[in-house]
Parts: C-alpha cells; structure tokens; sequence
C-alpha cells in the first residue's frame, strides 16, 4: 500500500504543482475556477482514454507511438504556456491594478481561460494516464486487493494534491509588486523543464540525437527519486543526466519566452 | 516600440541553424544499431542481466507476457516506457560508456529488477 501511495503522488505531484502555479497566476482571470475544473475533468476523460488505448499507442508510429504522443503533449503545453506567460506580460498587470476596464479584461480573459483549460487538461491527461494503468496493474494482480489499491491510491493522491495546493497558498502571499514576477518565472521553468521532457521522449524513439548523454551525473548527489529532485524535476525540468540535446531544448525555450516576454512588455509600455 | 530588429534576426538565423544541426543529427541517429531482446514473466525480467557493447546505441526490445501493465524504468539509463500486457515495446539506449546500470518495472518494484551491463 506504501509503495502504491508513494508512486502515485510522483505522478500526482508534477500536474498538481502545474495547476497550483496556473490557478496562483491566473488568481485575477474572472470564472478562474470554472475553467480550471473544465480541465481537469477533460484531462481525467483523456487519462482514461489513453489508458485504455495504450496497447494501440505503443504499436503506433512503429513501436515508438507513446513517446511520440508524449512529446506532442509537452510540446502543446510549452507553446501554450509560452504564449500565457507573453500575454500576461503584456495585458496582467493591468488587468490586476484596475478593475476599470473589466469588459475588456473579460473579452481578453476569455482567450486566457481557454490556454489554461488546456495546459491544465494535458497535464492530467499526461501523468493521469499513467497512474490508471499502474492502479489498473495493482487491482489486476493477486495479493494487493482492490482494497489496498484504493488506500494507497487516495493517500498518494491527497499528498499530492496538497503539496499543489501548498503552492498555489504561498503563491497568494507573495505580495502583489513581486506576484507577477514571481508566476512568470515559474511559468518559464516549467515550459523549459516540458521542453527538455519532450526532447528526452524523442531521443528514447530515436528520433533525435541525444548529443552526448549524460552531460553531467548529479544522480549521487540530488537523486530524482528524492522529494528535492522531485520537485525541482516537476517544478524546473532536473535531470540528474541530461543528454545534450534536452539542454538544447531547454535553452532555446527559456531564451524564446524570455526575449518574448521582454519584447511584450517593451512594447505594452509605449 | 524599443525592439531591436536586428537582435530579432539574429536570434531567427540561430534557431534556423539549430534546427538545421539538430536534423542533420537525426539523419545520422537512423544508422543501423545492435538489437537486443528482453521478456517480462511473472513480475521478473529475463535475463535479469543483459549484456550489451559500449559506446554503441542498441535497440532494445522487451516483450510483457503478463497479463498487466509493466513500465520498465531506469535512472541510470534515463529511460521509462510502459509496456501493456501481452505487448512487446521498443526503446533505443546508448550510446552507454562501460559500466553497470540498473533497471526495474516500476509498476511491480520488488520482483522485476535488471541490470545492463556495457563492456
């Protein structure tokens, strides 16, 4: 029951600290809630899914299918997450001090409503997948029992769920001069750490080059296993041996937003 | 607007040539690579040990005769896959310097434990 619980919260964990930082930034997006919750119950249908339809997945694309579906998904949730983390930089902070121009913010909001539905929905569908086959196996072999499945599986998803929730409380307490900041950095290493995920699938499928791997072994030093390299894995993109290539993936996607970002607010200001 | 066009050009033309270097790579990653076999039975891998070349990337392919999900899990690889019942998949290691580097089924941790080793 333990080890079910302990797997489930890493699976948990990386979409429930994704929605706790998008739900902390989009806190001033009217019908927030709403939208939020169209994702996750969008994601969780998709979990379903892909779960049941692994078997055709895997055979697709010859053999390499989930890695390829896994790539598209990150790579989906980069482009949007790049795109939330530019329009926040340019229209957020407005949106944040006055209230004056609220029809606007609304017609605005709405296009933001939409991104975050699906960034949220594709990192429950990613890591939402993968835990309904697991629990699937469980319930599936003698000895553990549907019984202890279902414990384990609550206790793993409740202490993932909190350690979200944890994120988006202290998020809010960050005071609203440094707020915007704050979540935008957040935002960017996600993307970042998505996008090295996604070269790391399409070097599995041999798809890419993986340019020297790894580059460095921290594994000794901050295990990813650990509930530090966890975390920083889901909220940064860590890997304790990064090939070169994910680097690569990493650098442009923090650059591009970066220079983005810089470029919106720039331009918001004239 | 402060935007300087320049920048922005040069910040393209470097995309561009990574991405060209990037495809160039991925051509050459296509050339024919040593293939590999292992099975999954009852929750244990077989062989447990697998030995394989260094300093060449294989093709690994591990069949699940179990009726359940499996997914084969290695940090010291950098690799993870799910493998559904009765299913074979492929993933592509390497290229590995000498050495032992562990791996297991994630879904049934104390029984299906492995390791590669490169030599």
């Amino acid at each position: 029951m333990f080890g079910t619980a302990v797997i489930v919260f890493r699976e948990v964990l990386e979409a429930a600290l994704i929605i706790g930082i998008l739900a902390a930034a989009t806190r001033s997006v009217p019908n927030r809630n709403r939208w939020l919750l169209g994702g996750l119950a969008a994601g969780l249908a998709g979990s379903a899914l892909v779960a049941a339809s692994t078997d055709v997945i895997s055979a697709m694309a010859s053999g390499v299918g989930q890695e390829l579906l896994n790539a598209m998904i990150l790579g989906t949730a980069v482009l949007m997450l790049a795109w939330h983390n530019i329009w926040m930089t340019s229209h957020g902070k407005a949106l944040a001090i006055s209230a004056k121009s609220v029809g606007n913010a609304i017609q605005e909001g709405r296009q933001e409503h939409s991104v975050l539905l699906v960034v949220v929905g594709l990192a429950v569908l990613r890591e939402g997948s993968e835990t309904v086959l697991f629990l699937y196996g469980i319930s599936a072999s003698e000895g553990a029992g549907a019984s202890q499945m279902l414990l384990g599986g609550g206790i793993g998803i409740l202490a993932g769920v909190t350690v979200g929730y944890a994120m988006y409380a202290g998020l809010l307490r960050v005071p609203m001069r440094w707020f915007f900041a704050a979540t935008g950095v957040l935002v960017l290493l996600l993307a970042a750490g998505m996008a090295s995920q996604a070269a790391h699938y399409l070097i599995q499928a041999d798809l890419l080059p993986s340019l020297a791997a790894p580059v460095w072994d921290t594994s000794a030093m901050l295990p990813e296993t650990s509930l530090p390299g966890m975390l920083l894995h889901s909220l940064a993109g860590y890997d304790p041996r990064p090939a070169g290539m994910q680097l690569i993936f990493y650098a442009l996607t923090l650059a591009t937003i970066a220079l983005g970002m810089k470029w919106a607010n720039s331009s918001h200001l004239k | 607007m402060n935007f300087n066009p320049n920048r922005s050009a040069a910040c393209r033309q470097t995309v561009t040539a990574l991405t060209t270097v990037a495809m160039l790579c991925a051509t050459t990653a296509m050339a024919a690579e040593g293939e590999y076999a292992l099975a999954i039975q009852d929750h244990r891998f077989q062989p447990a040990e697998l030995i394989i070349p260094a300093g060449k990337k294989i093709k690994l392919s591990i069949e699940n005769r179990d009726a359940t999900p499996e997914e084969f899990e290695s940090h010291d690889l950098n690799r993870e896959k799910i493998i559904t019942g009765k299913s074979t998949a492929t993933i592509y290691i390497g290229p590995l310097t000498p050495g032992r580097y562990r791996f297991f089924g994630e879904y049934n941790e104390k029984t299906a434990q492995g390791v590669i080793v490169a030599q």
